[in-house]
């Protein structure tokens, strides 16, 4: 196939041994290279890991100067992370005489799954406006009816979760049985659901308890372990 | 009539210009990709919808293995010139009292992989190499309240780099309490900040899910 081009010169017959040109087949040589350059592209494609990036409030370190910030109680949705890859919900927040109360009064749990038609579900119906308006927005920039670059849609859509004031407030909470991979989970749910506000706060005794109580474990905590 | 006759040449190509430009292309790609290192312990990322690349430089990587061990790794920062690794662990080194010798400084800049040695272990981990005793000195950093190392190592790397960021990496499997452990010590020395390190995975919720 492949062969180095030898200018021809007809000096006379002598040289007639020289008239086949030295041919060196370059296919295998070619298909190689093919096959390396091939390796090298995906390996340097996959090496990239992609990253979530979170941000926690930042530690309140003087209590008696800062205050933590109050937020409503109607708008709260407890999500907890129990064993075995449970989630469990509740709304709203315990007020400290029910769970100082000698037996302690606890809101029944929701039990749920990761799956979309579990978790994701419940976060959509609280997330409703903002989800839809979201949803919206992807859409019509998708289509091409909004002209605008990656950069400022994402802008656009930080935007729109700031100034939502319907929205759920999502306190996550992991029982020490959870593991990473239902961390990540979940926050990967507030992305896909549109959550504006969410935040990961340290598991109350009283939160370990109800969740011991809705799996079925013997209970772990007592009050005076606070 | 008489058929025309073509010229019985075969159709030759000369394919040298294409092995040429394979060539190129090939060492091109062979320079610019870094191979990664082999992680001391084994560690399936979970996945996400996050689409966002992570940075090549600036960075402390926080390895969570499933057993419990931690391990960190830093780069030497966008120009191998500024050299932080070794910075960090001469830093970490006048903490606890111990001198590195610029050989050794060397070796753990060279090393590009996740360490988990304690640093008491750390003069023998960059002087050996036999690789089971090297491995056997990986057993994680120490971060319990009385000896906090992995705290003093966030505090040396960001003195170095003070554009460092913290990125986590964990196994799906690992205990919640290491990672609550960890991202503990990260709020305690004020780093609010981090990115997971997860795998991409497509999920999308339509419209009309929202508007039943």
């Amino acid at each position: 196939m492949a062969e180095i081009i030898v200018e021809e010169k007809g000096k006379g017959g002598k040289r007639k041994a020289k008239k086949h040109a030295p041919h060196i087949d370059m296919t295998p040589m070619v298909d190689l290279m093919c096959l390396l350059i091939v390796f090298f592209m995906l390996v340097g494609a996959m090496t990239k890991s992609k990253v979530m990036e979170i941000i926690l409030p930042e530690r309140i370190k003087d209590p008696a100067k800062q205050e933590a910030p109050r937020i409503s109680a109607s708008r709260t949705l407890n999500i907890l992370l129990g064993p075995d890859g449970k989630v469990y919900t509740y709304p709203g927040s315990v007020k400290p005489e029910e769970y100082s109360a000698v037996p302690p009064i606890l809101p029944p749990l929701t039990e749920t799954d990761m799956s979309a038609e579990g978790i994701r579900k419940i976060l959509v119906e609280r997330n409703r406006t903002l989800a839809k308006r979201l949803a919206e927005f992807d859409q019509q920039v998708l289509s091409g009816k909004i002209p605008i670059s990656q950069d400022s849609a994402r802008a656009t859509k930080s935007k729109m979760k700031n100034d939502d004031d319907t929205g759920p407030i999502v306190l996550i909470k992991a029982y020490k049985n959870a593991n990473y991979g239902n961390f990540v989970d979940i926050l990967d749910e507030m992305n896909i659901c549109g959550i504006a506000r969410y935040t990961f706060v340290k598991i109350a005794w009283y939160e370990t308890l109800m969740i011991e109580k809705a799996a079925g474990i013997a209970p772990t905590v007592t009050a005076s372990a606070k | 009539m008489p058929k025309i006759k073509l010229p019985t040449k075969s159709p030759h190509i000369d394919m040298t210009p294409m092995v040429d430009l394979f060539s190129v292309v090939l060492i091109f790609l062979m320079l610019t990709t870094t191979m990664r290192q082999p992680e001391p312990a084994n560690v399936d990322t979970p996945f996400s919808i996050s689409e966002t690349k992570m940075d090549d430089f600036n960075s402390m990587t926080f390895l969570l293995a499933p057993d419990g061990k931690v391990f960190m790794n830093f780069d030497n920062g966008p120009d191998t010139l500024l050299a932080y690794r070794p910075k960090i662990l001469a830093e970490m080194g006048k903490r606890y009292g111990i001198e590195f010798t610029p050989a050794e400084l060397r070796n753990f800049q060279e090393q590009m992989s996740s360490m988990g040695v304690p640093i008491m272990q750390m003069k023998e981990w960059l002087n050996t190499t036999d690789n089971n005793l090297r491995t056997s000195l990986q057993t994680g950093i120490p971060m319990d309240s009385t000896d906090n190392q992995l705290a003093n190592w966030i505090l040396c790397a960001r003195q170095v780099n003070p554009n460092i960021k913290a990125s986590i990496k964990g196994d799906t499997k690992t205990k919640f309490e290491v990672v609550e452990k960890v991202l503990d010590i990260l709020q305690d020395k004020n780093v609010n900040r981090f990115n997971l390190i997860t795998n991409l995975e497509e999920a999308k919720i339509n419209l009309e899910e929202i508007q039943q």
